[in-house]
């Protein structure tokens, strides 16, 4: 439940299975300033003082795979995790890194050496003490090829790591690299239990065990996950005593539970945040929350196929699509339309590049300028007599991708050119068809990191058949900037090279930016001490707390 | 005896047959485990894929890794998935099995204890008001579809009457209960699961029973029997029902597929943690293994049940030696 | 041939089949005249007017897009009885294939084809559906396709059955002792007197292929948008059910009443034919 710096945690939730839909991760956004953002419910004053106990009931529809922060890459073991592994750093509510287990750390003058040193009163939940020992371990981990792990791009850029004594470390990088302190928020694992042991074999993969506010209880798969407070967690004893995790993997049957009061919390989509929870029950029972979500959607083009080589056709069919008709159609107003691949309510975004409003009179006319015109009069463009005719593709199960490739299959449509759509099954969809860049265009989302760096998004050289520059896109400049932003410490030096880099994908339009969805999270009114932030409310989940007078499960031990 | 080893013998082929086939269909399949390991992931190196899949050894050629396969399965090694949580798949399957077979025997029970006698009254008094009736019923039961049924029940027996939970198998306080209160809790959970799994299949067992029974009623011994002058009861009771009963004991053992699949779609609806959600996932993820694994513990599962119906029949009316 | 005068005659007298047959009628209508019947194209969308209750202008109400759901319902006749079309058109003519040859021929060939019938019969069909469904992508082609190749062995057990009878009687042995080719006594001699408990299983096959292809679509992967199907309507009208009952219960009709017509119909004509195939 903190916001975990690695881009590619957010890449894999965002482009995952549930993608999009509803986990909870959604937790760890941003409020948008101005807005709406709770609705309480009065209590008494001298009632709502904070108090340990009670229980949180969070719905997720899909199981936790392995609660090991090296080994796991979806969402809902990601949300456990959180909870029970502490980084060194992690991210405050106004996006700043602060210490978690690290006191405090120097970075050198030449920006290549950062120093930690570590809290002193941190114990594992076996109550052995945390120090630098279970540090190096983890690093070692996580650098070790032998892992199995989606995590170690940060880590391998370490030249060299010393142990300087029990609570201080050193790591030395190569170049100065601007994201390297984020990276640190990784999960830190306890060497006691597991050096020596395969790590793909280690039974703490279900029977796991950190430092973090909360303990792992019990887990029967594919029905609950409990976890109970940490009574030593250096922090302070966390007021909920028991998190519980229900598996509920159909949507309409998990908001039925929360309407009968057997869930605590969940994201709502869209529709029930407009139409089904608009009732004086529903208020009075629940409050609901509203960010934008730390990820946008798009649509790609594949910059190889000869209909997309020309950005005059790209900067048209941006053109062409009225994405303020999907935000409103498809999200309920639930989302923004966005023109940069950063947050639009964030500090690196950049409001002063080329926009291509919604104009389908003027796309017409731009694809003229192209080339494409209808000559034979079947009311769809051609060009050397091919028509304009293509297929966008998205991943099976996000209703929100496919509902907002309809509407631009009706846009595009109206302006002449006719698309189809394919809705493919996730694993078939990556190897068959972005892999082996067989497609024309994609609709997917990308996570967007708190860290500004998207060096493997468009980066010339990361086009190889794994990698995700799968649109091609190929500009020396950008190469350039991505490059200096990346070993650049000082924030404003490094946001003109992110603001200049914005300028020309908006230029260039590789792909049509859609929109940034807002994340929908609802809590049992119960609950106090939820402070929305710009980094989301999970963020201080240890202070939540249940008034005596409004607590509802005993714990039994 | 010389029998049952003809049988069990002739299971072999079948069995091989069975693992031939699944594997073929798994090999179908574009992707594989590994791509959402390594797909879009920039960490992945073609050194690191070409590890990976050498690790799960995928490779060899095919038939080299099916070979293998079969020589594991036959030291019944059903090897470890390949999802994340990289477990034995003897374990996944073993802790989502009891609560598959649970509701699916209760469910059975519900189809026999319903459809007999509908079948039976149906056929006894073919084109009554009864017959047309629960035709009717029947009919509307097979036309359902599940998923829609159970919504519907969920939301009238779960949220507006409130009588029944509308998801899980058991509540959250179910291990404080008392080991009476835990039966009564799980009961009060599977009424709905039960109730929808059992309503499709009693279209087809009432009007198979019916269709068997029309028959029987126009056999020559049961006119016979007529004109003896038994009463009609024992006429139907005594006579009638016991040979139209008979051809049951088939279904019976047909039914043993359906017993260890499970239904992914009501298991989804009811978040009830069984097969059908673990085989789904398993295909979604290409998780050969465990995919394998449930395809043929449940066709050897279903062979047996085919054994044991053919002995069961052949020792209930000794007349009938089922040959092949 | 079985469409004798006793069996119209019969089948007159059978309301339940009646009802059936006029189900079936009345939808194959439908899905003829689907451009004509739907007051809007089955696409059209209208984001401003989306979940609209039932009203004159939009007599089933709206969907999530704001698409007219009895226009989408129309032309999803057409869609989900192609389905039950096409699938059991293949399952009939592998199971009719695989029945006659084995049938027909006996021995080595008869046991291996049974024994790959039993070996298709081990699988829970719906798990092998959806294993094969995933794994090669949810066009309507494929769902048609694959539910076809799975669910032909009732149709070649009973066609095997119905052959091992037939071959025996003795306008077959007196085409045989004439020295007829074997294609020719299969076809002209023996088939046409087997078709009548295969139109039976087709008819019922057709309900089954509308209900599995709703199932699929429940999990996502059964016909995909923008075409229409009744299976995956009902699907996005499930997590509206509470705010948008006509999202659900209209699709949900249909299908009901589509495999109700196919199961009467079937039974209809069981019963009809002869009194011996009451079974």
């Amino acid at each position: 439940m903190r916001i975990n710096k690695n881009l590619f945690v957010i890449i894999m939730i965002i482009l995952g299975f549930l993608a999009g839909c509803n986990d909870k991760s959604a937790q760890t956004e941003n409020p948008v300033k101005g807005h709406e953002t709770k609705e309480p419910t009065p209590v008494p004053a001298a009632e709502s003082k904070p108090a340990y106990g009670d229980m949180i009931i969070i719905g997720s529809i899909g199981d936790a795979s392995v609660l090991l922060p090296v080994l796991a890459s979806d969402s809902a073991s990601g949300d456990i995790n959180g909870l029970i592994y502490n980084g060194l750093v992690r991210y405050d509510r106004d996006i700043n890194l602060i210490g978690e287990l690290a006191e405090k750390w120097e970075i050198s003058e030449d920006k290549l050496t950062i120093r930690f040193f570590l809290k002193k009163d941190v114990k594992w939940h076996d109550g052995k003490p945390f120090t630098s020992k279970d540090v190096e371990y983890t690093y070692k981990v996580y650098v070790d090829p032998k892992t199995p792990t989606a995590y170690s791009t940060d880590f391998l850029r370490v030249k060299e790591f010393r142990v300087l004594d029990d609570y201080t470390l050193e790591v030395v990088y190569e170049k100065p690299y601007a994201p390297a302190l984020g990276s640190w928020g990784q999960g830190m694992l306890p060497r006691h239990l597991l050096e020596g042991v395969d790590i793909t074999e280690s039974p703490l993969k279900r029977n796991p065990v950190g430092t973090g506010p909360y303990r792992f209880k019990d887990w029967t798969t594919g029905e609950k996950i409990i976890l109970d407070s940490f009574h030593d967690y250096f922090d302070g004893r966390p007021y909920i005593d028991r998190v519980m995790t229900r598996i509920i993997p159909d949507l309409a049957t998990m908001f039925l539970e929360l309407k009968a009061l057997s869930l605590d919390q969940m994201g709502l989509t869209p529709l029930q945040y407009v139409r089904q929870t608009d009732t004086k029950w529903f208020k009075d029972n629940f409050n609901k929350y509203k960010y934008l979500g730390f990820g946008y959607s798009y649509l790609g083009y594949n910059l190889q196929d000869w209909k997309f080589r020309d950005q005059r056709v790209r900067q048209a069919l941006t053109t062409a699509i009225n994405r303020e008709s999907i935000v409103q159609g498809v999200l309920l107003g639930l989302g923004t339309v966005t023109d940069t691949p950063y947050k639009p309510d964030s500090f690196w975004y950049n409001q002063n590049v080329t926009k291509f409003p919604y104009d389908p009179e003027k796309a017409k006319e731009m694809l003229a300028e192209a080339g494409w015109k209808d000559t034979d009069g079947d009311g769809i463009l051609d060009k050397d007599g091919k028509p304009f005719e293509f297929t966008i593709i998205t991943n099976h199960g996000n209703d929100i991708r496919k509902n907002a490739a309809t509407i631009i299959q009706r846009d595009l449509k109206k302006v002449g050119v006719e698309v189809k759509i394919r809705v493919i099954e996730w694993a078939a969809f990556l190897k068959n068809f972005i892999n082996k860049r067989n497609f024309e265009a994609c609709l997917l989302g990308w996570g967007i990191g708190v860290d500004p760096n998207q060096i493997d998004i468009w980066n010339s050289k990361k086009t190889g058949e794994n990698e995700l520059n799968f649109v091609n896109f190929q500009n020396p400049e950008v190469d350039r900037l991505l490059d200096l932003g990346a070993s650049t410490y000082d924030k404003e030096e490094r946001k003109k090279y992110y603001d200049r880099f914005q300028e020309i994908i908006a230029e260039e339009q590789p792909y049509t930016f859609l929109f940034v969805q807002y994340s929908l999270p609802t809590i049992n009114s119960r609950f106090h001490g939820i402070e929305p932030a710009p980094i989301g409310i999970g963020y201080n989940f240890v202070k939540w707390y249940v008034p005596k007078a409004l607590q509802k499960y005993t714990i039994q031990p | 005896m010389r029998f049952l080893i003809k049988r069990i013998a002739l299971m072999i082929p079948t069995l091989i047959g069975i693992t031939i086939i699944s594997f073929a269909v798994m090999k179908m399949a574009p992707g594989d485990p590994t791509s959402l390991m390594t797909d879009l992931n920039p960490n992945m190196n073609e050194e690191a894929v070409k590890r990976i899949r050498a690790h799960y050894g995928l490779d060899q050629p095919w038939h080299v890794q099916y070979i293998k396969w079969l020589g594991n399965m036959v030291a019944l090694d059903f090897g470890k998935s390949f999802a994340a949580d990289n477990r034995p798949v003897l374990d996944k399957i073993s802790e989502r099995i009891p609560i598959t077979i649970l509701i699916n025997i209760l469910s059975l029970i519900l189809i026999f204890s319903v459809s007999i006698p509908i079948g039976v009254f149906s056929a006894v008094k073919q084109d009554s008001l009864f017959d047309r009736v629960s035709s009717l019923i029947v009919f509307i039961g097979f036309a359902v579809p599940t998923f829609w049924l159970a919504l519907l029940l969920m939301i009238l027996f779960g949220v507006k009457l409130d009588w029944l939970p509308i998801s899980g198998f058991r509540s959250l306080n179910y291990s404080y209960l008392t080991p009476l209160g835990q039966i009564l809790d799980i009961s009060k959970h599977l009424v709905l699961p039960i109730f929808v799994s059992a309503f499709g299949g009693l279209a087809g067992m009432s009007r198979y029973m019916r269709s068997n029974m029309l028959e029987v009623i126009r056999q020559d011994y049961i006119t016979t029997a007529r004109a003896k002058g038994l009463d009609e009861r024992t006429v139907i009771f005594k006579h009638a029902l016991r040979n139209a009963l008979l051809p049951l004991i088939t279904i019976l053992g047909l039914s043993v597929p359906g017993l260890i699949g499970g239904s992914v779609i009501f298991e989804t609806i009811f978040a009830i943690p069984g097969m059908g959600q673990l085989f789904y996932q398993s295909v979604m993820m290409r998780d050969y293994p465990t995919i394998m694994g449930i395809l043929v513990i449940g066709a050897a599962l279903t062979l047996f049940g085919n054994l044991l119906a053919d002995l069961l029949y052949s020792w209930a009316d000794p007349r009938i030696r089922v040959s092949d | 041939m079985f469409l004798n005068d006793d069996f119209v005659r019969r089948m007159r007298r059978n309301g339940m089949a009646m009802a059936g047959l006029g189900i079936v009628v009345v939808l194959f209508c439908v899905a003829i005249f689907a451009n004509q019947l739907s007051p809007y194209p089955p696409s059209h969308i209208d984001t401003t007017n989306i979940l609209a209750p039932p009203t004159w202008s939009h007599p089933l109400g709206t969907d999530v897009l704001g698409r007219d759901v009895l226009s989408r319902m129309i032309h999803g006749a057409g869609v989900s009885l192609s389905v039950g079309f096409v699938a059991v058109g293949i399952s009939t003519l592998i199971g009719m294939i695989l029945g006659a040859v084995s049938g027909y021929y006996g021995g080595l060939m008869d046991r291996i084809v049974m024994r790959f019938v039993d070996v298709m019969l081990c699988f829970p069909s719906f798990f092998l559906i959806l294993a094969v469904i995933a794994f090669v992508g949810p066009s309507i082609w494929n769902i048609m396709i694959v539910i076809g190749v799975t669910s032909w062995m009732g149709v070649a057990r009973l066609v095997r059955a119905e052959f091992l009878s037939i071959r025996e009687r003795d306008f077959v042995q007196a085409a045989i002792s004439q020295g007829a080719r074997d294609g020719r006594i299969i076809f002209l001699h023996i088939l046409p007197n087997a078709l009548a408990p295969v139109l039976v299983a087709a008819t019922l096959g057709i309900a089954s292929a509308v209900l599995i292809e709703s199932g699929l679509s429940f999990l996502g992967i059964g016909v995909q948008p923008p075409d229409p199907s009744w299976g995956n309507m009902l699907t996005e009208g499930k997590d509206n059910i509470e705010i948008a009952w006509w999202l659900s219960v209209y699709p949900g009709m249909a299908i009901l009443t589509t495999v109700m017509g196919y199961n009467m119909l079937g039974e209809g004509i069981r019963d009809s034919l002869d009194p011996r195939l009451r079974r």
